[in-house]
């Protein structure tokens, strides 16, 4: 996924996935993690893309993607804002979650490992922190 | 819209480019990438009016294309063309004198963005700042098109930076549309909305490079050394 960052500098993007979709990721993210509250106003598309340094055309597209997941609403004339629903942000962490946890359990099954070790291994992991 | 069709070019006996057809769209940016020698200078100069094809036609909202238009599409040569004695900011009173879309507010807005010393000769600049006032210089005008031949080259990354969010920030992508060369492909991939891929003359891949990324898995850089490589079996 996108590297850590947010402060003024250019973004660096993953060769394997749409940039769109890394930018989608991102902004999911920053909801997820309250940097972005229900209700804040976001950057407008040409503000944002010249913060993340990508093409306009890319950025509306990310706009677009947040708006169908009803992430985001646009109020004609006043720009776009995170939705005051927080169902729908419950219903994009409880996805994230699924999603992430996927992911891992393709990795894991790539390596050969059994998910009993791994759980094993995650409780040890969550004891010692 | 910007329309090319079977278009060659020779010098002398040697072939430049081969039966090319492209179209360019507004509001779009777009890249052309290859080799050198690839064809990539002609081809941006074929596309500013500069040179006339010697097969093929090109035409400009579907109106043939001449050397008059050169005030629908500003042109960033890869050479220094430019007066050295020249200060920046004389340097857009020249373009003034010569352009009629040419906005010295802009193009000072632009300086003033890239943080270039307006009030230096061009030859008592680096390289960077050189290729910033460049890009100011063309920004400045006011056209549907800019073709900028390697405006990256030879620039350090924190220059190629500004450049990069210079064009983002003074171009307006639903009435413009920059056609650009370069071999900077990591760094300019995520501004650009589709990639030309030239070879000996001739385009051997075309795409948008969301496409790209969606389809293959790839980024700009691999997809074009992938292309590239299959071109030669």
């Amino acid at each position: 996924m996108v590297g850590e960052g947010g402060y003024e500098m250019t973004q660096d993007f993953t060769r394997d996935k749409p940039i769109y979709s890394q930018l989608v990721d991102l902004i999911c993210g920053d909801i997820l993690k309250g940097k972005l509250q229900p209700g804040d106003k976001m950057h407008s598309v040409r503000e944002y893309s010249l913060e993340v340094g990508v093409n306009v055309n890319t950025v509306q597209r990310v706009y677009k993607e947040l708006e169908l997941m009803d992430l985001t609403e646009t109020k004609r004339g006043q720009g776009t804002f995170i939705t005051t629903d927080e169902g729908r942000i419950q219903h994009l962490r409880e996805n994230m979650k699924v999603e992430l946890v996927n992911q891992f359990l393709q990795s894991i099954a790539a390596f050969g490992f059994s998910k009993e070790e791994i759980i094993q291994t995650l409780q040890r992991k969550g004891e010692s922190k | 819209m910007i329309q090319l069709q079977h278009v060659a070019y020779n010098y002398q006996r040697q072939e430049v480019l081969k039966d090319i057809s492209l179209s360019f769209p507004i509001g779009q940016i777009i890249g052309i990438a290859g080799e050198n020698g690839s064809g990539k200078s002609t081809l941006l100069k074929i596309i500013a009016g500069i040179q006339r094809p010697k097969k093929g036609t090109i035409s400009l909202h579907k109106e043939s294309l001449s050397r008059r238009h050169a005030d629908i599409i500003a042109y960033l040569p890869d050479m220094d063309l430019f007066y050295s004695f020249y200060t920046t900011k004389e340097l857009f009173a020249f373009y003034a004198s010569q352009f009629s879309d040419f906005s010295i507010h802009k193009a000072l807005e632009v300086a003033n963005f890239l943080e270039v010393d307006v009030n230096v000769k061009l030859k008592k600049l680096s390289k960077g700042n050189r290729g910033r006032a460049k890009m100011a210089a063309t920004l400045g005008r006011n056209t549907a098109y800019y073709v900028m031949d390697e405006p990256f080259s030879g620039l350090d990354p924190i220059v190629r930076e500004s450049l990069l969010k210079g064009l983002i920030r003074y171009t307006n992508m639903e009435e413009q549309s920059i056609i650009l060369s370069t071999h900077e492909l990591h760094e300019v991939e995520p501004i650009l909305d589709q990639l030309i891929v030239l070879k000996q003359g001739e385009v051997i891949a075309q795409d948008d490079l969301e496409t790209i990324r969606f389809e293959t898995n790839q980024d700009a850089v691999s997809w074009m050394k992938y292309v590239t490589k299959e071109k030669v079996k």
